[in-house]
């Protein structure tokens, strides 16, 4: 079948059935405006980035970790990456870590000799921050107290809630002392009932971060556009209203990077992505 | 500014009622408690619904101030109708898809799928008379495992209770036809005409109660049925596959429904067991709703359309030459009434049963004429439309 025009093509991880509705939504609100627009999916971040790398991609709908990665290893290729957009809710996002109510650890510190439950070992949110902010106190993660992953979906990034509610099973279980989450799982885990009320209490909170954003490679010329009518896309819209409330946001925002600083220090700490980064020179 | 104090109350345990609540009435509002969760989840909460939080002050009592969202998931949103019918406005004339299964008197949102409801017509479907059928119907729904007399005597001759099997038989089969023509145009009907939905559904409730009890009749006494002829269910055919609601309620309810009512009044008067004759009393409490709710939303459609009688006396022409090449009523069918409704093989008994089968007929015929009077038709159309009416009787 004949096409119209070039679409301006975004890469997105596939981590849940609904990837497929969001981004076909979005396709048509783009083409609703005039906009050819197509979108390929990846079972994981890397695969993503390697082909924006490629120059597979205008844009890619990166995590916070793939940002780094594109970044970095952009940098390596002498190519600078831009974050254009991100949502509302991806901006200044905390992660807490929960112990049981009666647990007598009264700060990160006591936590040596112990066990942490996180989430899939590539998650931004439910296990790099959070064991940075232990790391900071001095104690060495996986030396110092014990690490038990929960590996659900590796590659996509802990995009996947599944990771950190099986942490906090955990748990509640008591096979490990703490737990660690996003903050807005915390309530959310409660209203579900995987944190039995009144169990829990919140040892610690991390610093701010962001989180998802949209990824160019140095300036593609439909990129403004794109971003332009990102920006448009109002909750008010009843077309556009479903694809935000699944995709969890009111409005788009341009992006900025200075929220990826405690990321950038736990990888640099853990040494994360270092062996990627040298397949990509 | 508005403080809403949260004591000791999480947000993760009804805290965010509070907010929310406060939230309704002002677009700013000061927010105080000594949950020690508070300052992780309030900034979370905030930030998952697109509320703006600023001064965020820890300790052993957390403060913030919180201002509203400017997203609004109810812009664009309408009332569809209204919950009493009699209200102003309460029935949309065509009522959008797009209102979906919303309760008739909801606030929609705006961007809820269409669905697919194509008998969306106020005109075409709607009754005032609705919702007091309906309220009837469910007051007079009866149980058939008590309502019944199942235990009594039978001391009727084996050929009488053959023939009886024969005529339930007959029976199910066309209450079959009875109970799929309404679910079929139930599945079609926007829900937004509420009582006419209800109706639709204790309908097809009636015939399905009636199939058990007529089928548990025939059984009674017998392992096998009786028979089902062709031409009965070409008939039957004709009414199933009527893609035209006004014209199958009119040819199912009006016409068919219309004349099954006396066959159940004759079965009522001259069955020879008192089981026969409870089951069909009590079918006919119910097809006696039936008719009157065809009539009912038929005679407002007329009267909206006078054109739509044209269209009416075309179907049942249709009908009459579609059916025209079959034979009608099976004889297995009217030999049985007679036999029934003698009780014997007396001769005197044969005649007096073949006399109210014949008047049985006329008695069909009449009401049919009386119903399409009632629905506009002149004395000559409504005698001519009735002698066209299908021979198998629905």
């Amino acid at each position: 079948m004949p096409r119209p025009a070039k679409p301006f093509v975004l890469g997105a991880v596939a981590y849940d059935a609904k990837v497929v509705t969001i981004w076909d939504g979005f396709r048509a609100f783009f083409e609703r405006a005039g906009f050819p627009f197509d979108y390929v999916l990846y079972s994981n971040y890397e695969a993503q980035v390697e082909a924006h790398l490629r120059g597979e991609l205008d844009v890619a709908w990166n995590s916070p970790l793939a940002w780094l990665e594109t970044e970095r290893a952009a940098r390596q290729q002498g190519k600078q990456a831009h974050a254009i957009a991100m949502r509302d809710t991806d901006r200044d996002l905390t992660s807490v870590i929960l112990v049981a109510v009666d647990d007598p650890a009264q700060t990160l510190a006591d936590l040596r000799d112990r066990s942490i439950g996180v989430g899939a070992s590539d998650s931004p949110q439910a296990t790099l921050i959070p064991l940075e902010a232990i790391a900071a106190t001095g104690l060495h993660p996986g030396e110092d107290l014990r690490v038990v992953r929960h590996d659900v979906l590796v590659g996509k990034h802990g995009d996947h809630i599944g990771g950190e509610r099986d942490a906090l099973r955990a748990l509640v279980r008591g096979t490990v002392d703490a737990a660690a989450i996003i903050d807005v799982n915390h309530l959310a885990f409660q209203r579900e009932g995987t944190i039995p009320l009144g169990s829990m209490r919140i040892l610690a909170q991390t610093g701010t971060y962001d989180h998802c954003n949209m990824t160019v490679l140095g300036a593609p010329p439909d990129a403004p556009r794109f971003a332009e009518l990102l920006f448009a896309m109002s909750y008010d819209d009843p077309q556009v209203r479903p694809l935000l409330d699944l995709e969890g946001l009111h409005q788009w925002l341009p992006g900025r990077t200075e929220g990826y600083a405690l990321l950038a220090q736990a990888i640099d700490r853990f040494g994360t992505i270092a062996d990627w980064l040298a397949t990509q020179a | 500014m508005t403080l809403v104090d949260l004591e000791d109350l999480a947000l993760g345990e009804g805290g965010h009622l509070l907010v929310a609540r406060g939230l309704a009435t002002s677009p700013v509002i000061a927010v105080r408690g000594r949950d020690p969760a508070l300052a992780a989840d309030l900034p979370a909460w905030c930030r998952s619904l697109g509320h703006g939080l600023a001064d965020l002050q820890r300790g052993a009592i957390v403060t913030a101030t919180i201002t509203r969202t400017t997203a609004d998931r109810w812009v664009g949103a309408e009332r569809a109708g209204a919950a009493d019918p009699r209200a102003p406005g309460a029935i949309a004339a065509t009522p959008p898809a797009r209102w979906g299964l919303a309760a008739r008197g909801a606030l929609v949102e705006a961007g809820a799928p269409a669905f697919d409801f194509p008998l969306a017509d106020r005109d075409a479907v709607w009754t005032d008379d609705a919702a007091r059928l309906y309220a009837a119907a469910a007051a007079a729904q009866w149980d058939p495992a008590t309502a019944i007399p199942w235990d009594a005597r039978i001391t009727h001759p084996p050929e009488v209770e053959d023939a009886v099997v024969q005529v339930m038989t007959y029976l199910v089969e066309n209450e079959t036809a009875a109970l799929l023509v309404p679910a079929r145009f139930l599945a079609q009907l926007h829900p937004h005409f509420r009582e006419v939905m209800q109706l639709l559904a204790i309908q097809v409730a009636d015939e399905a109660r009636h199939i058990e009890v007529f089928t548990r009749r025939a059984r009674l006494h017998r392992d096998a049925l009786g028979t089902s002829a062709a031409a009965g269910q070409a008939s039957l055919h004709t009414l199933v596959v009527e893609p035209d609601f006004a014209t199958a309620a009119f040819l199912l309810s009006v016409l068919g429904e219309g004349s099954f009512l006396a066959l159940l009044h004759f079965l009522r008067d001259h069955a020879p067991d008192p089981i026969t004759r409870a089951v069909a009393r009590l079918s006919a409490q119910d097809e006696a709703r039936h008719v009157a709710f065809g009539l009912a939303h038929l005679a407002r459609h007329v009267g909206i359309d006078p054109s739509l009688r044209g269209r009416l006396a075309t179907a049942v022409e249709r009908r009459h030459a579609a059916l025209a090449h079959t034979t009608g009523l099976n004889a297995d069918v009217f030999d049985a009434l007679v036999l029934l409704a003698a009780g014997s093989w007396a001769p005197a008994d044969l005649r007096r049963g073949h006399a109210a089968v014949v008047a049985l007929a006329a008695e069909m015929d009449s009401g049919r004429q009386a119903r399409l009077a009632r629905l506009g038709f002149d004395a000559s159309e409504a005698a001519a439309l009735s002698s066209l009416h299908t021979r198998n009787f629905m």
